[in-house]
């Protein structure tokens, strides 16, 4: 990921990972001048169910601070019967932005390090039976794997945010296989 | 209109108080079941996972009167099953439950549609409503265009949804499913998987002993069994998009 000096956003209500918004509201502006309930539209159909957790101040306070680091500048545009719209206009550094961020091939971490290092330290100090947390981990895992694979189930046909869910599916089972290995194999340290 | 009427749809489907087996004797004795106890409530669908030899298809056979356990009692519908003769069991695996096994196991000489209505006329249908059953649950499992073919022109997948085409025959109190998706590959699996979505969200009760995680999670209930017992059960609450939030890393 390139440095995020010049953007530097606290996440400010429920630990929305505000850093994927504010990234991909600056792609939608490379088309296009728009206004924030179009982004906000135009998030929502990407995500599909998982736009709930999206409301819609997170956008605005998004564009504000973009707008405060010089990645977007706005306008007001007078509307005959409602107050004036800001639209926004991505500027140069915003667009180069969009291109770093597009080609960065940095990827969310995975997770077994911890997890691993939980079941190793719990084996050496007899703090925990190895098997046993793993099952609970199966079992939590299983949980996000039913609700995701129920939201697909519903998703239509060719819907997009299908796509997204089933990646959610896909990366959970791959978790999922590997505590079976690690319950394979604590099972027979256990003897 | 069925012959289950005389079973009590009130209480658990499938109820099972200190079940025990045992496999062999004396130094190769194998207790493949400890003390298990459950219950099945009525339009439930419950997963069993866990790693094989685990005891979950022998749980599974002892639930379906295919085995009878070494000690310990199972009740379907308020009935107690494993003292049954041979025969009362039979008559009541034919009328009260449905079995998918996962190699299908379909009559070979047998078309789809002829498949799916055998059991019903076992259980004393005539010919004409027999086939009219069957030809709906083709048309549910989505196989209409298939009903003449014989098993051996189906894919596994195909073979797999008469099977539960044909495990639907008789409306069962209860599908038991040992691996259903064991055989088929991932496209076969989603089919399938859509397929036991639809019968959980119909209200079928079922139990399915599978370890492909995509299938249990589309139980209501999980089950894990370690070494004959059960180790971990979890309801899998229709999810919140908060958690899902989570998981696609849009959250955290």
């Amino acid at each position: 990921m390139p440095e995020a000096a010049d953007v530097s956003i606290q996440e400010p209500t429920h630990g929305y990972q505000l850093r994927v918004v504010q990234e991909v509201l600056l792609a939608l502006l490379a088309k296009e001048a728009s206004h924030g309930y179009e982004l906000r539209a135009r998030l929502q159909l990407a995500l599909g169910p998982l736009a709930e957790a999206l409301n819609a101040g997170h956008v605005y306070v998004t564009l504000n601070r973009l707008e405060k680091a010089g990645l977007v500048t706005s306008e007001r545009v007078g509307q005959t019967d409602r107050p004036d719209r800001k639209v926004y206009v991505l500027t140069d550094a915003g667009h180069a932005r969009v291109i770093e961020w597009l080609e960065d091939t940095s990827w969310p971490k995975p997770a077994p390090a911890e997890f691993h290092l939980k079941l190793v330290a719990a084996a050496a100090a007899g703090l925990g039976d190895p098997v046993r947390l793993v099952d609970m981990q199966r079992h939590a895992l299983l949980a996000g794997l039913a609700a995701a694979q129920r939201a697909a189930l519903a998703e239509p046909d060719g819907s997009v945010a299908g796509l997204l869910l089933e990646g959610v599916v896909l990366r959970l089972q791959a978790d999922l296989r590997w505590l079976e290995a690690c319950a394979r194999y604590w099972n027979e340290t256990r003897g | 209109m069925n012959a289950n009427e005389s079973l009590s749809r009130v209480g658990p489907v499938l109820r099972t108080r200190g079940l025990e087996k045992e496999y062999g004797r004396g130094e190769g004795l194998v207790h493949a079941l400890n003390a298990v106890e459950l219950e099945v409530a009525s339009g439930e669908t419950l997963a069993v996972m866990g790693p094989s030899g685990c005891g979950k298809s022998t749980l599974l056979h002892l639930l379906g009167g295919l085995e009878r356990p070494s000690a310990g009692e199972v009740w379907l519908a308020g009935e107690r099953i494993d003292q049954l003769s041979e025969k009362a069991l039979a008559r009541l695996r034919r009328r009260a439950i449905g079995f998918v096994f996962q190699a299908f196991h379909l009559m070979d000489e047998l078309t789809a549609v002829e498949n799916v209505e055998l059991p019903a006329l076992l259980a004393g249908r005539s010919p004409r409503a027999a086939r009219r059953r069957a030809v709906e649950l083709l048309e549910r499992v989505g196989l209409t265009d298939r009903a003449k073919h014989l098993p051996s022109a189906l894919s596994g997948g195909e073979r797999q949804r008469v099977a539960i085409a044909r495990a639907l025959s008789n409306e069962p109190l209860v599908v038991l499913a040992d691996e259903p998706t064991g055989n088929l590959d991932s496209a076969a699996t989603l089919d399938v998987l859509r397929l036991l979505d639809g019968l959980r969200s119909s209200g079928q009760t079922l139990l399915i002993v599978t370890h492909d995680s995509r299938i249990a999670a589309t139980a209501d209930r999980l089950i894990s069994m370690r070494d004959g017992a059960f180790v971990e059960e979890t309801r899998l609450t229709h999810g919140t998009t908060g958690r899902l939030a989570e998981l696609a890393g849009l959250e955290g």
